[in-house]
């Protein structure tokens, strides 16, 4: 017998209708692999595997009554992001001990809606805030691919890094995961995987706990361009709960798969031709813009002038909204309480034991900003560069650009515990620098892998689109994905 | 702008964190990479720019002011480390 989980959603989707399998021996492949894959990769921070059953059992029931939904059968990981009704929900902190929701979050239910099956929720860096998954309490994930002939652990990217190492090796169909700063887009490139940031408001924020509430989306990471569009068709909605969801109709995706790029206009930066770029990224940057020429588009050479200055903005935009988002763990509603003298030492020695150093950091940087006489310094400033950036974007979209490419990341994935970058908090925040303007400017961003490096690690290249163009997106990394084939990681687990 | 060990403190107090003499140390640094990394942006003239309020152009979306929910009390308090008769429970505050 073939082995399911092998199968991506598109096909699993298919085997599930013409009968040929059921969600039950789906689902239980998946059980297993996680059972013999999470000791080594730590991708999952709690298993539900009664729940995944009861849902396959259900979602057999809908196969055989004719009733399937969009991804029924389908078993999924959650970030431990995501509000799930009576189901650890941590944000991968201390400070979230034992809490269980009694809610459910809007995209996680859309999915169940869908016919969705929950394997379990997925690590992360704790609150979203990282880029290697090293600030989670639950330590670090590993990635399942390393360097060739290496047997050094490598960090899977972050915050989503449960997401998108779970998703390389295969212990989920797919993957949900969030984006403040790169956190969907760089995971996806540092493990030979697709995610999609989408435009601000298209996924509900409701029930997913907050980190920085202006510039969070909620997106998919999946194994290839198809199953990221049929993952965010049933992930999107309109959501009378979250006050910027927005009102237009969720398109169907997969529909934009194998349309002509012919004619398109690509845009390409100069601003992200940045000092020091790896040869190995510009050669990636330059093959990806070979393959969309060779397949019909014009590509166009941009400026986008307010770029250097997205990740310093972005650095005082979200911390300061993370500090007052966080202002609500306080060991009074829910999660970790430690004794103190009176109710003030109480917050204060419970915020110290519960926030991880990163978070710390971010809650100390967002205080300072924010606090008073240094507003109009700090803040104001930030969101004044932000309608520059996104002015920078709006300029090269009304001269006709339909879609911009650039790399995913600056480097592949580097080690657990690198040094340079444990000392230097500036340098693990540089690993945003192409995915960060994004986020500032609302739009939506695709990471497709194109490639890999001299040592055999995934490469990505991301397409920037219109705000609600996910389509054009969808299209065009479907393009790249033809011409650069997928990649799968050698199993070592 | 840099910070010090004071306000390092006393940023400290306002975000409800305790921190020992050390932590303050270490704090004290690292901000101040992080403010020196910001300070990039004095470079750009944003005179006569708006600060961005909403990242995508919508109006605010409003509904009728009703109750749509509640009658939950049970649920709010399920998760609270101490709670009594659907109260969440503090130390002492008033003396």
């Amino acid at each position: 017998m073939t082995d399911l989980t092998a199968l991506t959603i598109a096909e699993a989707r298919e085997k599930l209708r013409a009968k040929e399998i059921t969600a039950v021996e789906l689902t239980d492949a998946y059980i297993s692999a996680i059972d013999a894959a999470n000791g080594a990769l730590n991708a999952y921070v709690a298993l539900t595997p009664e729940k995944a059953r009861d849902m396959a059992k259900a979602s057999d029931a809908k196969y055989a009554s004719g009733n399937a939904g969009a991804l029924e059968g389908i078993p999924l990981g959650i970030k431990d992001l995501f509000g799930t009704y009576d189901v650890h929900t941590q944000a991968a902190s201390h400070i979230l001990d034992g809490f269980k929701p009694k809610y459910e979050s809007t995209v996680t239910q859309n999915l169940w809606d869908d016919g969705a099956v929950m394997l379990g929720k997925l690590n992360m860096d704790e609150f979203a805030m990282g880029s290697s998954n090293e600030t989670s309490y639950y330590g670090p994930v590993k990635n399942p691919w390393r360097a060739n002939g290496s047997d050094v652990d490598l960090v899977p990217g972050g915050s989503s890094g449960g997401s998108a190492s779970a998703v390389a090796a295969h212990i989920c169909a797919g993957a949900t995961a969030t984006d403040t700063g790169g956190s969907i887009r760089q995971p996806a490139a540092f493990t030979g995987t697709v995610g999609i940031k989408p435009t601000y408001g298209r996924c509900s924020r409701w029930g997913v706990a907050a980190f920085a509430s202006s510039l969070d989306q909620a997106g998919p990471i999946t194994r290839d361009v198809r199953d990221a569009a049929i993952m965010l068709k049933s992930m999107a909605s309109v959501d009378a709960k979250d006050t910027t969801s927005v009102d237009l109709p969720v398109p169907d995706y997969e529909a934009a798969l194998g349309g002509s790029v012919k004619g398109m206009k690509i845009g390409i930066p100069a601003e992200y031709r940045v000092d020091g770029l790896d040869p190995e990224i510009q050669a990636l940057w330059e093959q990806g813009i070979q393959w969309l020429k060779d397949a019909g588009a014009e590509i166009v050479n941009i400026s986008l002038p307010n770029t250097k200055y997205a990740l310093p903005a972005y650095y005082i935009v979200a911390p300061a909204e993370a500090s007052s988002n966080l202002a609500r763990y306080d060991g009074v509603k829910y999660g970790l309480r430690v004794p103190g003298k009176d109710i003030t030492d109480m917050y204060e020695q419970t915020r110290a034991a519960g926030f991880g150093a990163e978070v710390k950091r971010r809650i100390m940087i967002g205080t300072y900003v924010l606090s008073a006489g240094y507003y109009d310094a700090y803040y104001l400033k930030a969101q004044k560069v932000r309608t520059l950036i996104k002015r920078d974007f709006e300029n090269v979209f009304a001269d006709g650009v339909d879609a911009i490419l650039t790399p995913a990341t600056p480097s592949a994935a580097f080690g657990i515990g690198d040094k340079a970058m444990k000392a230097d908090p500036v340098k693990m925040y540089l690993n945003d620098v192409f995915t960060v303007t994004v986020n500032m400017a609302g739009l939506p961003g695709i990471a497709v892998p194109a490639g890999l490096s001299s040592t055999g690690l995934p490469l990505g290249l991301q397409l920037i689109g219109k705000p609600f163009d996910e389509e054009t997106l969808f299209k065009t990394a479907h393009v790249i994905e033809q011409a650069a084939g997928k990649f799968t990681a050698t199993k070592w687990w | 702008m840099s910070v010090d060990t004071a306000t390092v403190k006393r940023v400290a107090k306002l975000a409800r964190i305790a921190v020992t003499d050390d932590e303050a140390k270490n704090l004290e640094s690292e901000l101040n990479t992080i403010l020196g990394f910001v300070e990039q942006l004095d470079e750009v003239d944003v005179s006569d720019v708006e600060p961005m309020v909403s990242v995508v152009a919508m109006d605010m979306k409003k509904r009728i002011d009703e109750v749509t929910d509640g009658s939950k009390a049970a649920d709010i308090v399920a998760n609270a480390p101490a709670s009594d008769e659907n109260f969440f429970q503090v130390p002492k505050v008033v003396e």
